[in-house]
C-alpha cells in the first residue's frame, strides 16, 4: 500500500524541477520527430519516399537537420530593424514551449515521498494560462513581418494578426461550451468530469469538437489556413528573411503549437489520460485525498494509484495526441489553401455565430437537464449528445452547400444560382442581337 | 520571493510605461506597452487573482495590443517623427488630469482603509482561496459580475457599443 499525502514543501520543488525538465526534454524531442513524422506522411500521401537515408527509416534525420541550422550562416538584412529581427523568432517559440505546462499527460504517481501529479503545473486557470500565452504568440510572427523590411515578410505579417485575432474568438467560443460542461476552467477537472460522466466531451459536444478543431488549425498557421506563409503569394512569408537557426525557431514554435493543440484536443474532447470504458484509473483530488468516484450515498471512494495505471494512461495520452498530430499532417497534405477572404468569412461570418449560437444551445439544454433534476451521468451525457449530433449534422449540412468555400469548378447552390443568371443574360442577349436595351 | 517578484515586475511595469510615452518609434511603445501589462499580469498572480491575469494577458496584452499592432503596421506609422506634445493650453490640461488621477488614487489608497485596498491580508487570501476552492478561479469573479454589479457591468458593454457604432460612422465613406 502506497501513501496516499500530498508533497512537502522541499519534494514539491525537487520534483517540480524534475518535471519541467523532462516536459520540456521531451516536448522538444517530440516537435523534432514531429518534422519528421511530416516528411515521411507527406511523401506517404504523395506516393514517395521520404528522407529515408540517415539512420535506419531516417530517423536520424532530424539531428542532422538540427545540426545543419545550428551550424549555418546567419544572415542579417542590411536594411531590417537589427533589434526586432532578433527578437521576433525569441518571442515566437516562447510561448510555444510554456503552454504545454498546464496539460495533465497521465494519472497520478505514486512514489515513496508522495503521490506526484503527472503535470508540470495545476495552476487554478488552466485552459486560461493556454489561451492567454497562446495569443501572445503572434507577436513574434508579427514583428518578425515587420522588422524583416520587406514587402512579402510584411504581408505575412499582417495576415497572421488578422487571422490570429479571428480565430482566437472562435476557438475561445468553442472552449466555452466544455466550461459549461466541466464546470472548471482547469484541465484535470476537465479529464475528471468526463470519467465522471462516462462520455468522453466529443460525443456531448460534437460541434465544439469541429470549431475547436478548425480554430486550432488557424491558429497554428497550418494549411489550409496558412495564410502568413503562403509559398504562392508570399515566397513564405514571414520568415522569408531569416535562415539558419532563426527560421528553426519559427518551425520548432509552429511545431509545438500543433503539439500543445493536438494534446488539447485530446484533453478536452477525447479524455485526456483517461482509458475508455475502464473506471479503475478514474483519480481526482477531492479535499486533500485522491478519490475514485462517489458511491450511491454520495461518500468518496479512495483511488489507488500505481506504477501501472500511471504508465497505461500515459500510453493512452501519447496515443491520442499522437492521432491529432497525424490529422493535423493529412489535413496539410490534403486540403488546398484558402482564399485570404474566405478565410476571414469562415472565422467571423460562419464561425463565430454558429458557435454563439451552439452555446446557446448547449447551455439550454444543460438547464433544462438540470431542471428535470436528471443527475450528470451517462443519461445527461445522452441527450446532450442527441441535441449535439442533430446541430452537427444540420452544420455540417449547410456549410457543405457550397455557400463559404466553392471549388475551382463547383456547382453548389451559390455556383447554380450564378451559372442560372448567366444564362438568363445569354438567353437575353440571343433575343436582342441589336444589343439595345428594353 | 514574493517580494522580489513583485519589486521586479513593478520596476519593469512603470519602466515599460515610460517606454511607451518616451520611445519614438510607434511598434517599441507598443512593446513596451505590452511589456507593461504583462507585469501587471504578474502581479495579479502574485495577489492570487490568477483568472484576472489570464484575462489581462489574453484580452489587452493578446488581442487589443495585437490589433494596435496591426493598425500601426497598415497605415505603416512612425516615419514622420513630430513632437506630440505642444507646450501651451494642452500641457497644463493634460497636468491638471494627471493630477486628479493621483489625487484619486491617492485617496484609495491612503484613504479610508475601509475600502478593501487595506486589511488582513493573510485572511483575505485564506477567504479567497476557499472561494477559490469551491467556485473556480473564474466563479468567484464571475458571480459578484453578474449578480451585484450587473448593472455597471452592462453599463461599460453599452459603453464599448457606442464607441464601436461611433467608429463605424467614422470610418464610413461620405456619399
Amino acid at each position: 500500500m502506497h501513501e496516499m499525502n500530498q508533497l512537502t514543501t522541499f519534494w514539491f520543488w525537487v520534483i517540480g524541477g524534475v518535471k519541467v525538465l523532462a516536459v520540456f526534454t521531451v516536448v522538444m524531442a517530440a516537435v523534432a520527430y514531429m518534422t519528421l513524422a511530416e516528411r515521411r506522411v507527406s511523401a506517404f500521401i504523395q506516393d514517395r519516399l521520404g528522407p529515408n537515408r540517415v539512420g535506419p527509416f531516417g530517423l536520424l534525420q532530424p539531428i542532422a537537420d538540427g545540426l545543419k541550422n545550428i551550424i549555418k550562416e546567419e544572415t542579417m538584412p542590411g536594411t531590417s530593424a537589427k533589434f526586432y529581427f532578433v527578437l521576433g523568432p525569441a518571442l515566437a517559440i516562447m510561448p510555444a514551449v510554456v503552454t504545454f505546462a498546464v496539460i495533465p499527460f497521465a494519472a497520478p504517481l505514486p512514489t515513496p515521498v508522495g503521490t506526484v501529479d503527472m503535470i508540470v503545473a495545476d495552476v487554478p486557470i488552466g485552459i486560461l494560462y493556454i489561451l492567454a500565452l497562446s495569443s501572445l504568440a503572434v507577436y513574434g510572427i508579427v514583428l518578425a513581418g515587420w522588422a524583416s523590411n520587406n514587402k512579402y515578410a510584411f504581408l505575412g505579417g499582417l495576415r497572421a494578426s488578422a487571422q490570429m485575432i479571428s480565430y482566437e474568438v472562435a476557438l475561445g467560443l468553442s472552449v466555452i461550451a466544455v466550461l459549461l460542461l466541466a464546470g472548471n476552467v482547469t484541465l484535470t477537472e476537465m479529464v475528471w468530469q468526463q470519467q465522471q460522466l462516462g462520455l468522453w466531451f466529443v460525443f456531448p459536444l460534437s460541434l465544439a469538437f469541429i470549431f475547436f478543431v478548425i480554430s486550432a488549425l488557424a491558429e497554428t498557421n497550418r494549411l489550409p489556413f496558412d495564410m502568413p506563409e503562403a509559398e504562392s503569394e508570399l515566397i513564405t512569408g514571414y520568415h522569408t528573411e531569416y535562415s539558419a537557426m532563426k527560421f528553426s525557431m519559427f518551425f520548432i514554435a509552429e511545431y509545438s503549437h500543433v503539439l500543445t493543440a493536438s494534446a488539447l484536443m485530446a484533453t478536452l474532447f477525447f479524455g485526456g489520460w483517461d482509458i475508455p470504458v475502464w473506471t479503475g484509473d478514474d483519480m481526482f483530488w477531492h479535499e486533500g485525498a485522491l478519490i475514485r468516484g462517489f458511491d450511491d450515498a454520495g461518500a468518496p471512494i479512495p483511488a489507488t494509484p500505481s506504477i501501472l495505471i500511471t504508465l497505461l494512461t500515459l500510453g493512452a495520452f501519447c496515443t491520442k495526441t499522437a492521432f491529432f498530430v497525424f490529422l493535423y499532417i493529412w489535413i496539410r497534405w490534403t486540403l488546398p489553401r484558402f482564399r485570404y477572404d474566405q478565410v476571414m468569412h469562415l472565422g467571423w461570418k460562419v464561425l463565430l455565430p454558429a458557435a454563439l449560437g451552439y452555446i446557446v444551445l448547449i447551455a439550454g439544454t444543460m438547464l433544462v437537464l438540470d431542471q428535470l433534476g436528471v443527475p450528470f451521468g451517462l443519461l445527461y451525457g445522452l441527450v446532450l449528445t442527441g441535441v449535439s449530433g442533430v446541430t452537427t449534422i444540420a452544420f455540417l449540412f449547410f456549410i457543405d452547400r457550397d455557400r463559404v468555400i466553392a471549388g475551382a469548378h463547383g456547382m453548389g447552390a451559390v455556383a447554380r444560382r450564378r451559372e442560372a443568371s448567366r444564362a438568363l443574360l445569354a438567353r437575353r442577349a440571343a433575343a436582342n442581337p441589336d444589343g439595345s436595351v428594353s | 520571493m514574493t517580494e522580489i517578484l513583485f519589486v521586479l515586475f513593478a520596476v519593469v511595469a512603470l519602466g515599460g510605461a515610460f517606454g511607451v510615452v518616451l520611445s519614438r518609434t510607434p511598434v517599441a511603445s507598443l512593446l513596451f506597452m505590452v511589456a507593461t501589462l504583462a507585469s501587471v499580469a504578474g502581479i495579479y498572480v502574485l495577489f492570487e487573482a490568477h483568472f484576472l491575469a489570464a484575462i489581462q494577458v489574453l484580452v489587452y496584452a493578446g488581442a487589443i495590443m495585437v490589433l494596435f499592432l496591426f493598425v500601426i503596421m497598415l497605415l505603416n506609422l512612425g516615419h514622420d517623427y513630430r513632437a506630440d506634445l505642444k507646450y501651451g493650453l494642452w500641457s497644463l490640461l493634460a497636468l491638471v488630469v494627471a493630477g486628479l488621477t493621483a489625487g484619486v488614487l491617492g485617496q484609495a489608497f491612503w484613504g479610508a482603509s475601509d475600502t478593501g485596498f487595506r486589511g488582513d491580508g493573510a485572511a483575505v487570501a485564506a477567504a479567497l482561496d476557499a472561494a477559490v476552492r469551491e467556485q473556480g478561479a473564474a466563479g468567484v469573479i464571475a458571480e459578484p459580475l453578474f449578480t451585484d454589479y450587473v448593472v455597471a457591468f452592462e453599463l461599460m458593454g453599452l459603453l464599448l457599443l457606442v464607441a464601436i457604432v461611433a467608429a463605424v460612422v467614422l470610418a464610413k465613406p461620405k456619399t
